[in-house]
């Protein structure tokens, strides 16, 4: 596949952030976890892509967006092999994987509607575990893990 | 411990539970003390629990305490819509110590993080009630002699006990064998489980009561809540297979006691009641002993 029909498949973007290798089952909630739906900017997304590393996978192009450190962690969290692609002027000027933070506060939602942080104004904070592979949320307050497909976001 | 809350049992070291029970035996041998000597203690049952209560009010006051609070939401201004930090803050103002029970889960550490004073959980939700879990410790090395080494039954509702968890989690510090016991249903979570796994500790899952018997040191039972079953047929089938009644310990262990976490339903038969083997009434007793120990320690009296 050349470079020019790459392009098609996506269109490319002159400034902003291209979000690379997310898996393909994700990228709906990557979608919905950036709030994407909200933004004025020019936003295109393409999924069940192919690719060498992970099979299928999912992207999208955010045009004059560059993610601050608390968005990239929850980009982390739900799609952890993804590739921030930051673009000006049409050129790359940084390539950088999500690093899956320690901790979390206050981005990510209990699941437990018992918990004091659903029922109290309390900010959450979780500590963010691996239990067979699977990233989880280990809520400080209740002791309760948050999965994958449980996690909702601020 | 000082001026340190109990949120959770796992706040505590190994070593800090064993000071407590040391402490607990102290006042076994002299439960009247005036180490409180006129010192303030709420307590605040945003739920009503009396069994809880009564223990850790009779324990402040045989250390000549004096205790303030509510025995339940409606009498309090929680009524009014008060938040919780409110209420915990403006408690803080008229006491030297908070225990608190709670429906909420994770309340308990939530206080723990606004208050001026230390916290004593005494239930949050689902989630920790650590001073019946060393109640339980307490309960198991009076028994036993030690708290190492020792073959532990859980019978029951494995899956929803809270009891069951917190107790299960500290005993994988003293080189516990487990056998579990209960319907398939009602198995103890993967989450509790990861712990005796962490441990490297030996753990066997029955669904029949009768063969774990003689295996046993000590055997905790539970009830099984008919709530607990979407399906009412399930729970008739299961409903008598974990009642234990006294000619099973025929064959038992001399050394076995029997612990419950109280209030029981029909799970142990009234005839166990006069063996000596059953604890559970001794056992309730002991709490007063070990909440006394913690009050004392946490503020910095012993
Ligand atoms: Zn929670």
């Amino acid at each position: 596949m050349n470079n020019k029909r790459k392009e098609l498949i996506v269109s490319a973007i002159s400034n902003g952030t291209v979000i690379d290798h997310i898996p393909a089952n994700k990228l709906f909630q990557v979608i919905r976890i950036l709030d994407l739906e909200k933004s004025d900017k020019e936003v295109y997304f393409g999924t069940n892509l192919e690719s060498k590393k992970y099979g299928r996978k999912g992207i999208i192009k955010i045009s004059e967006k560059y993610f601050e450190a608390n968005e990239t962690d929850k980009i982390a969290l739900v799609a952890p092999t993804a590739t921030l692609i930051e673009i000006r002027d049409f050129e790359v000027v940084k390539k950088s994987t999500v690093n899956i933070p320690e901790h979390v506060e206050k981005i990510a939602k209990c699941f437990n509607p018992n918990c004091v942080t659903n029922k109290e104004q309390v900010p959450t904070k979780f500590k963010v575990i691996k239990v067979d592979g699977e990233i989880k949320l280990a809520c400080h307050y209740c002791e309760k893990n948050t999965s994958q497909n449980n996690m909702v976001f601020h | 411990m000082k001026n340190r809350s109990l949120v959770s049992i796992n706040d505590y070291s190994k070593e800090e539970i064993m000071q407590i029970l040391e402490i607990a035996a102290e006042f076994e041998k002299e439960p009247h003390q005036n180490l409180l000597n006129g010192r303030v203690i709420a307590s605040l049952f945003f739920e009503p629990s009396t069994r809880t209560r009564l223990s850790f009010e009779s324990a402040i006051q045989k250390m000549g305490g004096n205790v303030v609070g509510f025995s339940s939401a409606a009498t309090s201004s929680v009524q009014k819509g008060e938040s919780l930090k409110d209420t915990i803050l403006t408690v803080c103002n008229y006491s030297d110590l908070i225990v608190m029970r709670h429906p909420v889960d994770g309340s308990a550490r939530y206080a723990s993080e606004v208050a001026t004073v230390p916290i004593i959980n005494a239930g949050d939700g689902a989630n920790q009630h650590p001073t019946q879990c060393l109640l339980d410790l307490y309960s198991i090395k009076k028994t036993q002699g030690t708290l190492e080494n020792l073959e532990v039954t859980f019978v029951g509702d494995l899956k929803y006990g809270r009891t069951v968890h917190s107790l299960v989690i500290a005993l994988c510090q003293f080189n516990t064998k487990f056998h579990l016991v209960s319907p398939v249903e009602l198995k103890l979570p993967s989450a509790v489980k990861r712990h005796i796994k962490e441990a490297n500790l030996q753990y066997e899952q029955y669904t029949d009561f009768s063969e774990v018997i003689p295996k046993s040191d000590i055997i905790y039972m539970t009830r099984i809540q008919r709530e607990r079953f979407p399906d009412p047929l399930e729970y008739e089938k299961v409903k008598n297979a974990y009642i234990l009644d006294n000619s099973m310990l025929d064959n038992s262990r001399e050394n076995c006691r029997i612990l419950h976490p109280l209030p029981r339903v029909n799970e142990i038969s009234i005839d166990v009641d006069s063996n000596p083997k059953a604890y559970y009434f001794e056992q309730a007793l002991n709490g007063v002993f070990v909440r006394q120990a913690l009050i004392a320690a946490i503020l910095g009296l012993k």
